[in-house]
């Protein structure tokens, strides 16, 4: 049907997307990471092995999730505490931490990586699980808890005045975005058959945040668009592809002079808008 | 044995000081985090070493000349990447800053090569020795140097009217310029000091570890950052501090504990101060919690 370039750049779309949308779920309470590879990284390294040592993929796939959804919220736990700069940079440290800790730690390879993982990710795999992903943040965001992290996001002391507990929202918010950049790490990891620790520092992070950033910080949607444009640009730019870092770079600095809430605003895919546009075509 | 290490620990941590006090600088007149400053900190290393090579420069003019491009770098990336965007999107400018700094990384290593290079041995290198201790007089210069940039500084900021300017701009921008201060032309003398004191920075970092890369910039954004933290945020005395404390340190778990977790230790130190006290070590707490 498609060809396995194609098929190839799909995947990593998507599993690019399941980061991006592990960066927009601690977003949508105002917690902004630079550390999603860490969380990444986790999900990898525990998938893997425990792949490697015979337990199905699934389970391997789940429980490295759910691992980095406990460490996340380990991690969180002092993210309570402090102002939203220094969430980041907390983050910042966090990634490096897990990446120097992979880097020397024995029984996943250290500094010699981990391979010979079977390839269990597949096209379907991959998207049914950011569709399901999808649907059920869109179910979330819609529900009570959504509207607590909205208000969090928007203004904390007033959220607190009304009831909304602070705690429990950011960590939870937190903890979703752990799980889902473990999930990403796992397909990861059975897909690239081979890991390092390196590709999951800081410069994977910051690749992570820029697909929201370019596609709308706003919206779930966004990340979306701001991945398979982003992955997919990457292969595209392999015409130019001496220069294409720079371009790169280039279109994040020009995004964020012209566009800097990225494309998509929060309501653009939306069933409001959609409706708009649906009594604008009735009328023509 | 110990006090080698604790002048390798100085030299180390007056390289990350000025780097830190350009950090501070930058987030304390204009709330930005600039990480683009390690890659900043590689070019005017990388631009000195141009000079000394092709145009047979003396070290010293090298170095002025380093500053001096590295200077115009920062108004470059300050028009580009901070002054464009409208205030109110609080992370468009670092986002942006991450951009630049992906471009430069790249631009360095087509231009200048991969490689790791060092500067020729241009100056004679005498060694003095006190004791146990022996120290050279590139060691000596660099201190210096580092000190005496310092004492401009402070000098500068107290007492011009441009440093005057600064202060009242870190303060209230708004209310700084109702009284008359053009703000933009602070964040480019902001930005310009902070970028010629990085480019410093590169040079001396280079001298004493014979190696520039385009990769180095990497490790001076990050520690920059954090010792900018443990300092407190856009405290000049803090940053230059704790640059100087944390060099210590580092020198010292090498020496001491293991080589391969030192990097790991600027991240500890990371989120130990995140935790026990996110305002620095010479920071105000902003509200009580």
């Amino acid at each position: 049907m498609i060809s396995p370039y194609m098929e190839s750049i799909l995947i990593f779309a998507g599993i690019n997307i399941l980061l991006a949308i592990s960066w927009y779920v601690p977003h949508c309470a105002g917690l902004i990471s630079i550390g999603q590879g860490g969380f990444m990284a986790i999900g990898a390294y525990v998938s893997a092995y425990l792949s490697l040592h015979g337990i199905p993929f699934y389970l391997s796939l789940s429980i490295g999730a759910i691992t980095s959804c406990v460490i996340s919220i380990i991690v969180g736990l002092p993210a309570l505490r402090i102002k939203g700069l220094y969430v980041i940079l907390l983050t910042i440290g966090f990634g490096e931490i897990v990446r120097i800790f992979f880097l020397n730690f024995e029984p996943t390879g250290s500094a010699e990586g981990l391979g010979g993982m079977f390839p269990y990710t597949t096209l379907l795999s991959v998207y049914l699980t950011v569709a399901i992903v999808m649907f059920f943040i869109n179910l979330i965001n819609n529900s009570h808890f959504g509207r607590a992290m909205e208000a969090v996001l928007e203004d904390e002391d007033a959220a607190e005045t009304l009831g909304v507990n602070l705690t429990t929202t950011k960590l939870l918010a937190f903890s979703i975005g752990g799980f889902i950049a473990g999930l990403g790490g796992g397909f990861y990891a059975h897909y690239a058959l081979y890991i390092h620790s390196d590709n999951f520092g800081i410069l994977r992070s910051v690749e992570i945040l820029i697909y929201p950033f370019v596609g709308g910080i706003s919206s779930l949607w966004g990340g979306v668009l701001g991945a398979l444009l982003l992955t997919s640009l990457t292969e595209a730019l392999r015409v130019a592809r001496d220069f294409r870092m720079e371009i790169y770079g280039g279109i994040i600095v020009v995004t964020m002079i012209f566009r800097p809430q990225g494309f998509l605003g929060k309501y653009t895919i939306s069933w409001k808008s959609g409706r708009r546009v649906l009594h604008l075509l009735k009328f023509k | 044995m110990f006090f080698q290490q604790l002048i390798n620990g100085l030299m180390l941590g007056s390289s990350y000081a000025l780097i830190a006090v350009g950090y501070s600088l930058i987030f304390g007149v204009m709330g930005l985090l600039h990480f683009a400053h390690g890659e900043v900190f590689m070019v005017g290393a990388f631009i000195a070493l141009q000079m000394v090579l092709l145009a047979h420069i003396s070290l010293p003019i090298a170095t002025l000349g380093a500053m001096t491009a590295t200077a115009i770098l920062g108004i470059i990336i300050a028009a580009i990447a901070f002054l464009p965007i409208k205030k109110q999107y609080v992370a468009a400018p670092l986002i942006a800053t991450i951009g630049l700094g992906i471009v430069m990384q790249n631009l360095a290593v087509k231009i200048f090569g991969a490689d790791q290079v060092s500067f020729p041995e241009t100056i004679e290198i005498v060694n003095y020795k006190i004791g146990d201790v022996i120290i050279n007089s590139l060691q000596i210069i660099t201190l210096c140097v580092t000190l005496v940039l310092m004492i401009l500084l402070s000098l500068y900021i107290k007492n011009t009217k441009m440093g005057k300017a600064m202060r009242a701009s870190a303060e209230r921008p708004t209310t700084a310029s109702l009284l008359g201060v053009n703000y933009k032309k602070v964040v480019l003398v902001t930005f310009a000091i902070a970028s010629a004191l990085a480019g410093v920075a590169g040079v001396l970092t280079g001298l004493v570890y014979s190696s520039i890369s385009p990769f180095m910039s990497g490790p001076a954004t990050l520690k920059g950052l954090v010792v900018m933290l443990m300092g407190g945020l856009g405290n000049l005395v803090g940053a230059v501090v704790c640059g100087i404390f944390l060099g210590i340190l580092e020198i010292f778990s090498v020496a001491y504990l293991s080589a391969s977790y030192r990097d790991s230790l600027t991240f500890v130190i990371l989120i130990l101060v995140l935790i026990l006290r996110p305002e620095g070590l010479f920071g105000v707490r902003l509200h009580g919690r």
